[in-house]
């Protein structure tokens, strides 16, 4: 591994936020650790979201689905009474996976914009659902009484909590690395630019296209089930359409189909959004103009400015399709 | 915002400083509203009352000086959760005032109550928060939110409304509504027919057709902010003539907007309408609008009675923020002059107070606007005290 | 149920179809010709709204307002495609996705700021007030009749300005062949601008038209956005035929919908919870339908052939 300037910026990302809460016990700022926990969870699912977006380059309106299905499964168990801990992750990671196996392989028949059409069609339909599941409160959602518990690991704990979702995080990070530079990553990358060729070659990638489409919905459920402990409270709006967007402007702010991407997008928009709302209560005028500007300009995201520009056409799926 | 841009460098003075802040002569409060989004209007109008009211005593509250840490909670819960955690952990609050929807009130109820920093809430006043799970820590300056629908359901009663059709989004807040007026007008009247839309629904053509069909004498809708503009424009152009009762509908915020349209009918019932006759509400409606540049609805007066309710804390306790035994039981005592006149809160601190009819008029400029109509309810206490475990 | 209720509901579907219509006819045209999601479609209609709301303001004559509306909003498509968008038709859809999407929120706030958060005023025009009786017992709203035959104008219209004028062979070659069309010597990025604004115009009428029946206020344009995807996505993009079938298909389906689902699951379950359902699935219904739609039919069900 060569130590260029993008290296250098995820090892300092990294050590930044294994360090953090240290920094924030040091000046007594116990809030900084939620504010990077509830970071690091939407850059874990924007991890997720990156694995068929960035790589497949299936473009998923509607993987905030799959934050509201963890979280729900969290807060469903508990107000069945079941007490938190191992049956959280199953239930989050099970009913995660059931449900994207069957909406992924009715949406994957579908391509282009309409894929993005039909997993915005399904999100919704998910919204509608929670609304009116009324023994959860419906549209108002509900408080979830008590974290995962997992041995002497208490999730409701701000510090465990926070370090849980960092390791998840770099676990993430590990996995989709492994797998973007296996067999199986050469299938979805490949489909990606000529889905026939692969096809050709005798390769399923319906497939391989499907267990993507699943792996990175699981993913998003463990963010949903990290959230859900994080705000100890879950309701439908975690399924509206505008957070399935922002899921999608964090990958492509920090650079489509780079590993470390989604983490460095999901810190700028979040900081950014936090910053310029308290210089105006009127954020969005400028949050909107300053991602057109992003997009005009800085074409392969944050991560994209990191790479020296005689090696951007190369780097591993940046490039546009 | 100070504390926050500090929070990126990582410095470390911005918090000395906040630690220092909780000892000195200033309150902190954390204003929280929705201001992003269609029903931002709710949240400034709140906010200009509440400042409204700081500035009417003189820029201060209990001659603390005040330093305010305002926050859009862009109506998602888990981002008013988010700000709750900045207010209590970082900027350590000595109140938290605001929130305009139940579910970020539900949200965040615990946080606030269980680290003992007093909420006011200048809105939401969700079922649970009245009655079994009501605080101490706690204080409306609003409603409980099935008194209005309730209010409006006497209203209806006094009008001898035979039969009434019942019109609501299909989420919780709607499906309260609709039992709020129930509870006070099954046994008088019979309901024809109720519906439960689609949230944020534009058109509401296909309910309005089933009205005509139903063969009521009366409608009764629940459709805050924009879904209650586009409900009463079209139900005003469908040809159907029956008396219209709401609960959040038609109010000051939304009378810019269907003034024309319901001009001459009822608003949403009230506790407060601008020619209330009080002196506290002539100042404020002598002051507001030229401060601010619109008529005020009732949520600015709730936020205005926020800041008074604050102050009468404060100066009981000469200042002693420390003191919140001292500060509560002030407040229980509601000893301040409100903009609604004389009130009490009842034993979960919901105010029990007078309920008004309110009526479409046009103001001396031709403007739409609200007068007090005929008193619907005396003393109004929500139907969730007795759950309340709390008394004094 | 009665024939009466079931025709005005009819009625009220066809309407809401129509003005389903005139947003999906020029998002799909921009999409099917130029290859560029625009999300900020819904914007466009909301400004229509706010220039019709604010002209008549202005004037105190409805009419004028709208008719103000309409070259206003095409003056604004064609400013924001010369300074946004006409760097981006290279671009994969994902860029398009993000930097309209950033427009809707500029968008949004731009409206707060100049008109503020309250919803603002818009009558109907003095003539069109009132209602008409269409057959004995069975009233309609004028205006309501009004954009009915507007927008099956706009239809008629749209169909003879694609099928015989010679903008409109462009527009077709542009939706099944792109770069054949440049290599034919066509000024593609005057055409693509001609495009743009056409459909920013459309869609300024029918925010102008619905603007004294809907509240005025920022963020209108984000519903109708969605449902407009749904129609074009039903309706196979590119396909000004497809947008007009699925837009009455969706709106059919939507206003019958709610108004008979939550009472038909009522009489079959008898229970209390069957009307929160019935609403839910009512509110689900088109989205059901475009989900089947895709699944037998993975382009929509007029794609335009040749691509």
């Amino acid at each position: 591994m060569r130590l260029d300037l993008r290296t250098i910026t995820v090892i300092v990302v990294l050590a930044g936020l294994a360090l953090m809460p240290l920094l924030a016990w040091a000046v007594d700022e116990p809030y900084w650790l939620r504010f990077w926990s509830r970071v690091m969870i939407l850059a874990l699912a924007a991890v997720g979201v990156n694995l068929i977006l960035g790589f497949g380059g299936m473009v998923s309106f509607g993987h905030a689905m799959y934050i509201a299905i963890g979280a729900y499964a969290v807060g469903a168990l508990r107000f069945h009474g079941v007490e938190g801990g191992l049956p959280d992750l199953l239930l989050a990671v099970g009913a995660g996976a059931l449900v994207a196996l069957i909406i992924g392989a009715i949406c994957l028949r579908t391509a282009g914009i309409y894929f993005i059409m039909i997993t915005l069609a399904f999100a919704q339909m998910t919204y509608f659902f929670f609304i009116s599941q009324e023994q959860y409160g419906g549209d108002d959602g509900m408080r979830i009484e008590g974290g995962t518990r997992l041995g002497p690991l208490d999730l409701s704990n701000d510090a465990t909590l926070y370090y849980a979702t960092f390791l998840l995080l770099c676990g993430a990070l590990l996995v989709s690395w492994r797998l973007v530079n296996s067999r199986f990553g050469m299938v979805i990358r490949g489909a990606r630019s000529n889905e026939q060729r692969m096809t050709a070659l005798g390769f399923p990638t319906y497939r391989y296209r499907l267990t993507a489409y699943v792996i990175s919905a699981v993913i998003c459920a463990i963010a949903g089930a990290l959230l859900a402990n994080l705000t100890l409270y879950v309701s439908p709006a975690y399924t509206h359409w505008t957070r399935s967007g922002e899921l999608l402007i964090m990958v492509i702010l920090g650079g489509l189909g780079s590993l470390f991407g989604p983490v460095l997008g999901a810190i700028a928009l979040l900081l950014l959004e936090d910053v310029i709302a308290h210089f105006t209560r009127h954020w969005q005028l400028f949050l909107g103009p300053i991602l057109i500007l992003v997009v005009i300009f800085a074409r392969e995201g944050l991560f994209g400015l990191l790479t020296p520009r005689r090696q951007r056409s190369h780097t591993a799926g940046g490039s546009h399709g | 915002m100070k504390k926050h841009l500090s929070m990126l460098a990582g410095g470390v003075a911005a918090a000395a400083f906040a630690a220092g802040a909780a000892q000195a002569e200033s309150v902190k409060i954390g204003y929280m509203a929705t201001f992003s989004g269609p029903p931002g209007v709710l949240g400034e109008h709140n906010r200009d009352g509440f400042q409204l009211g700081i500035e009417h005593l003189g820029g201060t509250l209990g001659d603390l000086d005040v330093e305010i840490i305002e926050a859009d909670d862009q109506l998602k819960p888990d981002v008013g959760k988010q700000i709750i955690d900045r207010y209590l952990q970082s900027d350590r609050v000595d109140f938290v005032v605001g929130i305009i929807f139940s579910n970020v009130m539900m949200a965040v109820y615990e946080d606030v109550v269980g680290s003992e920093t007093f909420l006011i809430s200048t809105n939401a006043g969700p079922s649970p928060i009245a009655g079994e799970s009501c605080s101490e820590y706690f204080f409306s300056t609003s409603w409980q939110n099935d008194q209005l629908h309730g209010a409006a359901g006497l209203q209806a009663v006094n009008d001898g409304v035979e039969s009434a059709f019942l019109i609501a989004p299909n989420y919780q807040a709607g499906r309260d509504a609709m039992a709020g007026f129930k509870r006070e007008f099954e046994g008088h009247g019979t309901i024809a027919g109720e519906i439960l839309t689609q949230i944020n629904q534009p058109d509401y053509s296909a309910e309005i057709a089933q009205i005509a069909a139903a063969g009521a004498d009366a409608v009764f809708i629940f459709l805050p902010g924009g879904m209650g503009v586009n409900f009463v424009k079209q139900y005003a152009s469908s040809g159907i003539d029956l008396p219209l009762y709401s609960g959040s509908t038609v109010d000051g915020t939304t009378l810019p907007a269907i003034g024309e349209e319901m001009m001459g009918g009822y608003s949403s019932p009230n506790f407060w309408a601008p020619d209330m006759d009080t002196p506290v509400n002539q100042r404020f409606m002598a002051d507001f609008e030229e401060r601010f540049g619109y008529i005020p609805s009732v949520y600015a007066a709730q936020g205005y009675d926020a800041a008074a309710l604050i102050d009468s804390a404060i100066r009981a306790v000469d200042g002693d923020l420390s003191n919140k035994e001292g500060m509560r039981d002030a407040m229980r005592q509601a000893d301040f002059e409100s903009i609604r006149g004389d009130f009490q809160f009842g034993n979960n601190h919901f105010p029990v107070q007078d309920w008004y009819a309110g009526e479409v008029v046009s103001d001396d400029q031709g403007r739409a606007t609200i007068a007090l109509g005929d008193m619907v309810a005396e003393d109004f206490q929500d139907a969730y005290h007795q759950d309340c475990a709390m008394q004094w | 149920m009665s024939t009466t209720l079931l025709l005005i509901q009819t009625l009220n579907g066809l309407q809401f179809g129509v003005m389903l219509f005139l947003m999906a006819a020029g998002l799909t045209l921009v999409f099917g010709i130029m290859n560029l999601v625009n999300l900020a479609h819904g914007s466009l209609y909301m400004m229509g709204a706010y220039f019709a709301a604010a002209a008549t303001a202005w004037t105190g004559n409805p009419l004028l307002g709208i008719l103000f509306a309409i070259p206003a909003t095409l003056l604004l498509g064609v400013v924001v495609e010369f300074i946004t968008l006409r760097t981006l038709y290279q671009r994969d859809h994902l860029d398009q996705v993000l930097c309209t999407f950033g427009l809707i929120l500029f968008f949004n706030e731009l409206a707060r700021v100049l008109w503020g958060s309250a919803a603002i005023p818009m009558a109907i025009p003095e003539a069109l007030t009132g209602f008409v009786t269409i057959i004995p017992g069975l009233i309609y709203p004028k205006w309501r009749l009004a954009i009915i035959l507007v927008g099956l104008l706009v239809a008629l219209l749209l169909y003879l300005l694609i099928s015989h004028t010679r903008l409109g062979m462009l527009i077709r070659a542009g939706a099944s062949n792109r770069p054949m069309v440049g290599a034919l010597g066509v000024n593609i990025s005057l055409l693509f601008t001609l495009v743009f604004g056409l459909g920013a115009a459309l869609a300024g009428l029918a925010g102008a038209m619905v603007a004294p029946l809907l509240s005025v206020e920022p963020g209108m344009g984000d519903p109708i956005l969605i449902l407009t995807f749904v129609v074009i996505v039903i309706g196979g993009i590119g396909s000004i035929r497809g947008a007009f079938i699925a837009s009455l298909l969706v709106g059919l389906i939507d206003t019958v919908g709610r108004s008979f689902l939550p009472a038909l699951l009522r009489e079959l379950f008898q229970t209390q919870s069957a009307n929160t359902i019935g609403a839910a699935l009512a509110s689900m219904l088109i989205y059901i339908l475009m989900a089947a739609v895709l699944f037998f039919r993975p382009r929509g069900l007029f794609p335009p052939k040749g691509r």
